[in-house]
């Protein structure tokens, strides 16, 4: 299933599943994250699964790239469970104040801003990974004429709670941090919990998204 | 506890970017947590060696400026590692203190960082161990994603820093030491450097990068000449590692550093090898990068060299 094996840096593997995104390519990754990562080897220091790669690091004191790729490479990945399919509902508020990029957005699509968002809040979305900042979700995919890229220059801060597209996908921001997706919204949701340190994530891969529309009343009404 | 029995510091200065560190936590970029942990592991490691504690002891980190710190309890010895200018004041006046050299310090004592030179991160410890938490296994504080002791921030005035213990049976130690800083740092090549046209693969290697002010513990920006993207600006985006460097849409680069987010989406041109990520972080906004194409075998070799080196150094404290 891994197409390829090459170094990123001299302390990490980069396992090559394909070019395409898609759930299956993406399904075959997870597989091989939960694998690894239950073997539990000495000297492995993170497992990075997105929608097509798995970034193996490692300790250099420990591995070096050859030993570490032929290891990888000879292991037999069995079915692994299901992946958990929860479908969780995310409310966002859509007030110019929160939707930031929707001039730009409508420019790029030309489309109208409710066009827009009526097509975003119309589609189930699927996790394909987490990460980034913590908690934070990969989802997809967006209709084929939602589709543009990210901005030019990335925001130095972008706003905790912002919901962002880029190309197929949509995610939330999970913290204020630096980013460059267009921003059509906010979540008052909290989606990470630090103080949780069995469960913080709120989406995990696998689960689906449902986002629905709210006022500003009613997001300030949950903020309280 | 009873009052008396306290051994603390109070800050009378937080001094920049001040957190509590030591080698991170792992196995959680896949929910989208960082390793943090110190920036500058050589001279965490030589401050945890001279006060002869654990290797995975928490230190206090601290950028451009120290805290100013005041001490009550019994007496205990301190340490500071990295660059740094810094002052012990006393009953009896203020003297200036040597990095990498222990002090004792008596109920009533101050330590007064002012400032790390030609440098940015510095390091103080104790013969003992400050009073954390720990997530995830690490009491590393991450003020971006805050997570850590002190709910996850940065330290401020007022605050008090515990002391659990203290090595009663410690001696004075020194070692010898003035960490140099570098302007040319090693990469490898990266899995997107055929994204780029050979006129910048060409002044990626030749010209220098300034670093701008928009620089702190998850990564550095560059300016320099602009790397022209020739496939696409985009990538799907894919984990990261510390070191990174990714060139943006606009085509400057940015570098990877200890809190960097764990997933990215510009293309990734070169990665900074693992013997040049200390003195990396060290180098100040304002200065300037060279990149030199090094191989993986030769990365690999040069960090076992650098490793040695932070061994011998080690074994030179007295």
């Amino acid at each position: 299933m891994i197409k390829n094996i090459l170094n990123l840096g001299d302390a990490a593997l980069y396992c090559d599943f394909g070019r395409e995104v898609n759930q299956e390519i993406n399904s075959n990754v997870i597989k091989y994250f939960y694998h690894i990562k239950k073997l539990n080897l000495k000297g492995i220091t993170n497992l990075t699964p997105s929608y097509n790669k798995l970034i193996i690091s490692y300790d250099l004191n420990i591995h070096s790239f050859l030993s570490l790729k032929k290891k990888i490479e000879n292991f037999e990945i069995k079915e692994s469970n299901e992946l958990n399919k929860n479908l969780i509902k995310i409310p966002v508020c859509c007030d110019n104040n929160f939707a930031l990029d929707i001039k730009r957005v409508e420019n790029k699509l030309k489309l109208k801003s409710e066009i827009i968002l009526e097509k975003f809040f119309s589609k189930n979305y699927f996790c394909y990974m987490t990460g980034f900042v913590a908690g934070m979700p990969f989802l997809g995919d967006l209709n084929q004429e939602m589709r543009l890229k990210r901005l030019e220059t990335p925001r130095v801060k972008v706003p905790k709670g912002s919901v962002g597209i880029t190309e197929q996908f949509c995610n939330i921001y999970s913290f204020e941090t630096p980013g460059g997706w267009n921003i059509l919204g906010n979540t008052p949701q909290n989606i990470f919990d630090a103080s949780n340190q069995s469960k913080p994530n709120l989406i995990n891969p696998g689960d689906t998204i449902k986002f629905y529309r709210i006022t500003l009343d009613q997001y300030n009404e949950s903020k309280r | 506890m009873n009052p008396k029995d306290r051994n603390y510091f109070k800050i009378l200065r937080a001094g920049i970017n001040t957190t509590y560190q030591d080698l991170g936590r792992n196995n959680l970029y896949h929910i989208g947590i960082p390793f943090s942990g110190v920036m500058d592991k050589r001279n965490f490691q030589l401050l945890n060696s001279i006060l002869q504690n654990d290797d995975n002891s928490p230190v206090i980190e601290f950028a451009y400026q120290g805290p100013h710190l005041k001490y009550f309890g019994k007496n205990i010895f301190f340490c500071i590692s990295g660059n740094v200018s810094f002052k012990i004041i006393t009953k009896e006046g203020a003297i200036d203190g040597n990095c990498y050299q222990s002090y004792l310090l008596k109920d009533g004592d101050e330590v007064d960082i002012h400032s790390t030179n030609k440098s940015v991160y510095g390091y103080f410890s104790i013969n003992g161990t400050f009073g954390v938490d720990y997530y995830w296994g690490s009491c590393s504080i991450n003020t971006q994603a805050q997570i850590g002791p002190n709910n996850g921030n940065k330290f401020s005035k007022d605050l008090e820093i515990e002391i659990i213990h203290i090595n009663n049976s410690f001696n004075e130690r020194k070692l010898d030491y003035l960490g140099g800083t570098i302007e040319n740092i090693r990469v490898i090549k990266g899995t997107n450097y055929d994204y780029f046209s050979n006129s910048s693969q060409d002044k990626f290697f030749k010209e220098s990068f300034n670093i701008t002010k928009l620089s702190d513990r998850m990564g550095m920006r560059l300016e320099g000449p602009k790397i022209e993207n020739i496939v696409d600006p985009n990538i799907k985006s894919e984990g990261l590692v510390k070191g990174v460097i990714q060139i943006t849409s606009a085509g400057d680069p940015i570098i990877m550093l200890s809190d960097h987010g764990t997933i990215g989406g510009y293309p990734k041109i070169a990665t900074v090898i693992s013997a040049d990520y200390d003195r990396l972080v060290q180098l100040t906004p304002g200065s300037n990068i060279k990149f030199k194409d090094v191989s993986l075998e030769d990365a690999e070799t040069l960090y076992k060299l650098y490793q040695m080196e932070t061994n011998n150094l080690i074994s030179q404290i007295k």
